[in-house]
Parts: structure tokens; C-alpha cells; sequence
């Protein structure tokens, strides 16, 4: 039955469930959905579901909603208080709208190849090196973005883009910066935060720093990205392996 | 019985209507009060108070602050007359403070009907105010006149159906014995008007269609039975000359927005600016900024009325910074193209032809725009000050998007967009109706600025850089204080002659509307919400 459903999902090549939940969702509703959310939703939401501060679509959980039926009030009813305004759509829509929510994580992505997560997790831990900057849980370091719920957030094809060519799919929220104080004080960091005339950031030995920039003599944000490609470094069962056991990390609960 | 010499001098006070008809006109001479949403009929977003200046602006401080009981963005310009303060609460309460203290005389709770969709928040810009009543337009479409005294309701009238996606976000412009208002809704598919109430009893005066109807010039702009769901909004405030007895409003996009191809022709008055006769609702003029427009470049922006010697002649002016990226000077007696050239990065067009109109350079589909959908500027008050000579618009620069069209069928109550932007950078969103999680904006997306324009030559004067992108207004003062935020919540004072920073102050929140200057006990106050809350700033004493 799982394992059905997670088939049933638009351009999904391999078996992944993003939650769990009641309910089967026909290719035609969710290609239904997402043309209706294009068209109702993205313009607030925007195309990853996660333009509104603490509202991600994508990871299956919501503030206002459990279940495909409270998704629906939510949607028809809007939320008192919010931005969110009732939408009047009939009940195939409905249908289709609650279905492509469901499915967005990996609406559209294409056929990535998956492994097998225990292994993948030891290439994670040892050959890939990855906790020497990023973190899962309690383990690992804190100067890279925290993973631990990696595999709720982000598609297995978004994944195997960051791991293959880290500097096109790297967010500009997570460049690296290099500073130097007007002292003489050379820091190097990733960026949190910036605005006009501060920028806060986490420097190598995890410190919170929030530094005024007319203390500094120099500000360098720098575009490519710290980690390196993977391409070349596993081999492709190895990269299956990983994406395996990252798709796992679906955060603390 | 002896009378009191004080009581003497309250009776004449409390028999006085607030504000006349005259004081709506001559708003500048009176710059204590703030009597419109802008300032003043020309819209200039200039106080001529002059009591902070660049040499002391150093020494603002805080006043107060009132916390508003919504986390909806909070866009409400206050108006203050005679040392009340009068401010709209997200979505529709009216609140009266003490401008000196910040406590609240009264509050006037209105419940909008469920059936109310605002695209984009259930906000409001602020108030209309005239003799002793007050003028709301709410989110479910209904203008509600209020007793500027006890916070009573006098009247309430429905503009239009909150059901079939029409919803009201501006401030009123209330015009002798008439309060003139727009709807809002070009997402839903409406057919935009504006209309016009009498001030005593709500009774409507005139309907002015932004998309006219068969068999009146300008439908044959739109193809088939497009004109009925064509959109063609209203969302902020409009301007008027009393010499010339016009008012002037912006127009928003035609829908749906994104997909011109289900919308063939001009798409008149979409993206428009249109000169009203206010006693009739007729039309003088119109000038169309984008037509048939795929980007949703709204010309919902503030008509600025300037009077000043253009080219060595003396001439009514209007000055408009469009979210189409492109600034102009019209004739405002007639409509005509004085003068255009683009403020920011602009790839949809190469430049304006002689009578004004877009030389289009269509990007290749699925690559960046600029503008990208938010527009070079776009409804934030710009300010222009008659002492510099500048005009000083929030500005968004190098910002695309990437526009993917989409079949939509009208279905009333629905949205009906056509389509989608995103941003040009993969995975990332583009930056949107307001922040939303922390650093989502970078300079990788684009950048927030103040950008002061030489009304004499159209060159830039100056500008102030941010990181974020701001949708703050501006206001400028007579001693040359410019005062503005940004997204990244600081408030904002530049010397509105060179850009350089005077004075900041952390509100910490977005900042979402134009700030504004009263004077109270001989002192002067600037106030601006920002987050969700009305702060309000002096000097320190």
C-alpha cells in the first residue's frame, strides 16, 4: 500500500514517502493541483512553499492543519488574523490542491538514483567527510548548515544537484564570508544575516558573531561554495548510498 | 454663576468642524495637522515643518509607541488633526490616540465578512477625513464613515462584492462634499472602478469603470468579452488640482496578469493614469504607462503634483516613478509626455518613443526580466520637496524575474494571475509581499534604495543603498530632512540634499509605510509604523 502510493507520485522514479498520511493521490489531481497552485498560491507562498517566515509546504506539516480534510478548511476558510484568504475552488480542485501539497517536495524532480541509507550513512560519517562541517542531530559541526532535517525539506534531485555542483544549487543565504576588522582581525564565516550596516554570521569555531561593517576594513561575500563537488570524489553507487541516508533525516520528532 | 474664562474658550473649539473643505485645499499652510494620506492634494509626502533639521536630527529619540492588535502587515499612514492622532488597525479598526502620549481615546472594531479575499493581506493604508468624520475603505469592500469624536459609525454602504475577489486597501480621498475611493482585486478578475460618495450620507454620486464597457472609446482595447474580468484596480490614494478641479488615480494591471495573450490589445485603462473631473467622475485625459502588460507592472503609484518652471516655462506638472522601471513627467492639464528615461535596471524595454510609449525588446521566454515583478518602485509614497527640487523614490535595483504564462480559465471568486514569477537564482524566492525568514533577500536578488531625482534635468541627484528591498514611503520636511525604513527595520534620516545618513533608529520590523510630521505644543513629531506597532519620534529635550 506504501509502497503504491509513494509510485503514484507525478515524476517520481523511486519510492519516496515525503509523509504520512491518509489518503491516495491520482497523477491527475496532483498535475491538477499544481496548476492551481501556480495560479492561487505561489504568488504568497512562491514556488517552493516557503516564502511565508515559519510555512514550508513542502515538509507535510503544518501550523493550522493534520489532516488532508483540515488542509482543506484552511484553504477554503482562510485563517482569521493571517494573510491567508478563503479560495473558492469546487471539489475536484480541493482535491487536486491538498494533493499537489502533499507531493511538491518532489513534484517535477526527475530520476535520481537511490541506494541504501545504511550504507550511505557511513559514507556520510566517514569517506564524505560531511560532519566535519555540517551536522545531524548532536554529531558533527555547526559551520555548515544543519541536516537533520534535510531529507523533509528537499528533494532527492535538489540533493544530488547540491552534492554534484555545490556552487549553481548553493543559496545565497549560506555564502561564506571573509572579513577583516579595521584591528586587523581576519574572520572567516558563513553568513546569517546582513543588512545595511551589520552583518551577522557563525564563524569557524561556531561563534555567533554581529559585527558592525564600519568596524571593518575589508568584507568580502564570496559566491562559490566551501564544500566541495562530489562528482568525482564517490563513485555512483556511493552518491545513491548518500542520497539514501540523507532522505532519511526527516528532523527531530 | 461665574463663568469660567476656560469654558469660554472651549465652546468655540468644540462647535468647529475639524477639517473644512478650505483646510483639505490648503493643507500646507497648516502643516500641525496631517490631513490627508499623502500630505496634501499634490501628494508630495512634504511637511513643511522645520524644527528637526540635519544638525540636530542626531538628537531624536523615541516618543512612543502603540502596539496594533494584528500581526497583518501594518501599512496605515496616521492622519493627525489637532493633536489627535487617527490610525487604522489591520484590517479595519480605527483608533484614536493622543498624539502627544500615544494613548487611545477610542477604538472602532469592524468585522469584515468571511467572504472578504485581499490578495495580499488583509491591510489598510489609512484614513479620509472631513468636518468631524472619518472615511474607511474596508477589506470585504465597504466605505464606512466614522464620528471622528466618539468613534461611532455614521454610515456604512457596500462598494462592491467581497465574494467575486473585490477588496478595498487605500485611503480614501475625500474631494469637496465627496469621499472617492477605488477597489482593489486585479487578481480575482474584477472590472475595476472608481466611485464617489456624498460625505454626508453615503449615497453614491458617480462609477467611473477603469475598463470601459461597450461602445465607449477605449473597449475596442480589449478582445471579446475580455473587458468584463480585465481587473484594472485601485489601491492607493489619488491626487487632485482644485484649480484645474481634476483628480488623478493610478490604475493596476490587467488580468490575468502574467498570460497577455488571453487579453489581445492595449488593455485600456490598465497601467494607466486617468484625470477625473471629481464633481462627475468624467473623464478629462488618461495616459497608459505598459500596455497590454505580461509583467504586472501596476501603475498603482501616488500622481505627484508639482508646480515649476519646465524647460524655462512656468507648467502643472505630475511626476511618476512606474513599477514599470521607467520615470516621467506628464502635462497634468493634458495628459501629455514631457520627458521619460528609466531610474533602474530595465530589460523590457530599451526606452520610450516620443509620445511615451514602451520601445518593447521582449526577453526570450523563461529568462530574467527587469523589473522583476515587484517593479523598480511600486506603491510606496515617493516624496518631492520644492525647496531641493528633488524627487526621491524607494527603488528596487537590479531585480528580475523569470515569468512563466499559464492558461486561466475566469471563474468568479478565483484567482486568475495567468501565470507565475520566479526568481532568476534556482531554489531561491524571490523577494516577495513582505520579508519572510531572515537574509532571503541578498544582494544576489537584488537591493533596496533611495533614489533623488533632478525634477529640472530627470538625472539622479543621489542615492541611498540598503541590502534588503524596501517598500517604506518617503516623507520630506522643510529644514531638507528626508525620513524613510526599509525592510531590515531601521527608520531612517538623510539629508534630503546629499543622501548622507543623518540619524537611525531600529523598529525592528519591516517598515510598509510612509512616515508622516505633525506638530503638537510647538514641537515636531515624525511617525511611522513599522513591524506592527506606530512609533513616534521628537527630539530629546
Amino acid at each position: 500500500m506504501r509502497i503504491e502510493f509513494c509510485l503514484s507520485i507525478a515524476l517520481c522514479a523511486i519510492p519516496l514517502c515525503a509523509q504520512d498520511h491518509a489518503g491516495q493521490y491520482t497523477q491527475a489531481d496532483i498535475e491538477r493541483g499544481s496548476r492551481l497552485y501556480a495560479l492561487n498560491c505561489a504568488l504568497c507562498h512562491g514556488v517552493n512553499g516557503d516564502s511565508i517566515s515559519n510555512v514550508d509546504l513542502k515538509s507535510g506539516r503544518f501550523r493550522n492543519a493534520t489532516s488532508d480534510e483540515d488542509l482543506a478548511k484552511v484553504v477554503a476558510n482562510g485563517l482569521q488574523g493571517t494573510a491567508m484568504p478563503p479560495h473558492k475552488f469546487d471539489t475536484s480542485e480541493m482535491t487536486g490542491v491538498i494533493a499537489y501539497i502533499r507531493s511538491m517536495r518532489d513534484y517535477g524532480t526527475g530520476a535520481v538514483a537511490i541506494g541504501e541509507a545504511s550504507a550511505g550513512k557511513a559514507v556520510f560519517e566517514g569517506k564524505g567527510a560531511c560532519l566535519s562541517c555540517h551536522r545531524v542531530g548532536a554529531a558533527g559541526s555547526r559551520v555548515a548548515p544543519d541536516l537533520t532535517d534535510i531529507g523533509s525539506i528537499r528533494s532527492a534531485s535538489a540533493l544530488e544537484r547540491s552534492l554534484l555542483d555545490p556552487n549553481a544549487a548553493m543559496l545565497p543565504i549560506n555564502r561564506s564570508v571573509r572579513i577583516v576588522t579595521k584591528a586587523g582581525k581576519v574572520i572567516n564565516g558563513r553568513r546569517l544575516n546582513e543588512d545595511t550596516y551589520s552583518v551577522q554570521l557563525m564563524d569557524e569555531k561556531e561563534n555567533l558573531l554581529s559585527l558592525n561593517k564600519a568596524d571593518l576594513r575589508e568584507y568580502k561575500v564570496i559566491t562559490t561554495s566551501p564544500m566541495p563537488s562530489f562528482k568525482d570524489k564517490l563513485s555512483a553507487p556511493e552518491l545513491a548510498d548518500l542520497l539514501a541516508y540523507l532522505l532519511t533525516l526527516k528532523g527531530i520528532n | 454663576m461665574t463663568v469660567r474664562p476656560w469654558l469660554l474658550c472651549l465652546i468655540p473649539i468644540a462647535l468647529a468642524a475639524q477639517v473644512t473643505s478650505d483646510q483639505l485645499v490648503n493643507a500646507a499652510l497648516n502643516p500641525k495637522n496631517w490631513v490627508t494620506y499623502n500630505g496634501s492634494y499634490m501628494s508630495q509626502s512634504y511637511s513643511p515643518l522645520s524644527q528637526i533639521t540635519p544638525g540636530n536630527a542626531r538628537n531624536l529619540e523615541q516618543k512612543w509607541v502603540f502596539q496594533v492588535e494584528s500581526l497583518q502587515k501594518f501599512e496605515s499612514r496616521p492622519l493627525v488633526v489637532n493633536g489627535i492622532m487617527y490610525i487604522t488597525q489591520p484590517p479595519n479598526d480605527v483608533v484614536a490616540l493622543d498624539a502627544r502620549t500615544g494613548r487611545a481615546f477610542w477604538i472602532y472594531r469592524y468585522n469584515n465578512s468571511p467572504d472578504a479575499r485581499p490578495c495580499c493581506g488583509s491591510i489598510n493604508r489609512g484614513l479620509a477625513i472631513s468636518g468631524d468624520t472619518l472615511f474607511m475603505a474596508t477589506v470585504d469592500a465597504h466605505l464606512v464613515a466614522i464620528d471622528a469624536r466618539n468613534g461611532r459609525p455614521l454610515w456604512d454602504v457596500k462598494v462592491a462584492e467581497a465574494a467575486a475577489g473585490y477588496a478595498m486597501t487605500v485611503a480614501p480621498l475625500v474631494i469637496k462634499d465627496k469621499v472617492v475611493v477605488g477597489v482593489a482585486g486585479g487578481e480575482y478578475g474584477i472590472r475595476g472602478f472608481i466611485s464617489a460618495y456624498d460625505t454626508r450620507t453615503g449615497k453614491e454620486a458617480w462609477k467611473f469603470y477603469t475598463i470601459p464597457g461597450p461602445g465607449e472609446p477605449g473597449n475596442e482595447t480589449w478582445e471579446g468579452d475580455t473587458w468584463k474580468y480585465g481587473g484594472a484596480s485601485i489601491w492607493v490614494t489619488g491626487s487632485y488640482d482644485p484649480d484645474l478641479n481634476l483628480t488623478y488615480w493610478g490604475i493596476g494591471n490587467p488580468g490575468p496578469d502574467w498570460n497577455p495573450i488571453q487579453r489581445k490589445g492595449a488593455n485600456l485603462y490598465s497601467d494607466s493614469v486617468v484625470a477625473l473631473d471629481p464633481d462627475t467622475g468624467k473623464l478629462k485625459w488618461h495616459f497608459q504607462f505598459t500596455p497590454n502588460d505580461p509583467y504586472d507592472y501596476d501603475s498603482v503609484q501616488v500622481p505627484v503634483l508639482v508646480d515649476t518652471a519646465w524647460r524655462g516655462t512656468a507648467r502643472k506638472l505630475m511626476l511618476w516613478a512606474n513599477r514599470n522601471g521607467f520615470y516621467y513627467v506628464l502635462d497634468r492639464i493634458t495628459g501629455e509626455f514631457l520627458s521619460g528615461n528609466s531610474f533602474v535596471k530595465v530589460t523590457w524595454a530599451k526606452g520610450l518613443d516620443d509620445a511615451g510609449k514602451p520601445i518593447l525588446t521582449p526577453q526570450p521566454p523563461g529568462t530574467p526580466v527587469y523589473p522583476g515583478v515587484q517593479g523598480g518602485t511600486n506603491w510606496y509614497s515617493p516624496s518631492y520637496s520644492p525647496r531641493t527640487g528633488l524627487f526621491y523614490i524607494s527603488a528596487w535595483e537590479d531585480y528580475a524575474s523569470i515569468f512563466l504564462p499559464q492558461a486561466n480559465e475566469y471563474k468568479e471568486g478565483q484567482r486568475f494571475t495567468g501565470g507565475r514569477p520566479v526568481a532568476p537564482i534556482a531554489g531561491a524566492n524571490n523577494p516577495s509581499l513582505r520579508s519572510g525568514q531572515i537574509n532571503v533577500t541578498t544582494e544576489a536578488l537584488g537591493h533596496g534604495s533611495v533614489i533623488a531625482i533632478d525634477v529640472r534635468t530627470g538625472q539622479k541627484k543621489w542615492k541611498f543603498d540598503m541590502i534588503d528591498v524596501t517598500d517604506a514611503g518617503i516623507l520630506t520636511t522643510g529644514s531638507d530632512v528626508l525620513f524613510t525604513g526599509g525592510r531590515e527595520g531601521y527608520f531612517h534620516a538623510l539629508d534630503a540634499r546629499t543622501g548622507a545618513l543623518l540619524w537611525k533608529g531600529s523598529v525592528g520590523g519591516q517598515v510598509s509605510a510612509a512616515p508622516m510630521a505633525y506638530e503638537l505644543d510647538g514641537k515636531q513629531y515624525i511617525a511611522v509604523a513599522a513591524g506592527h506597532a506606530m512609533f513616534v519620534y521628537g527630539l530629546r529635550e
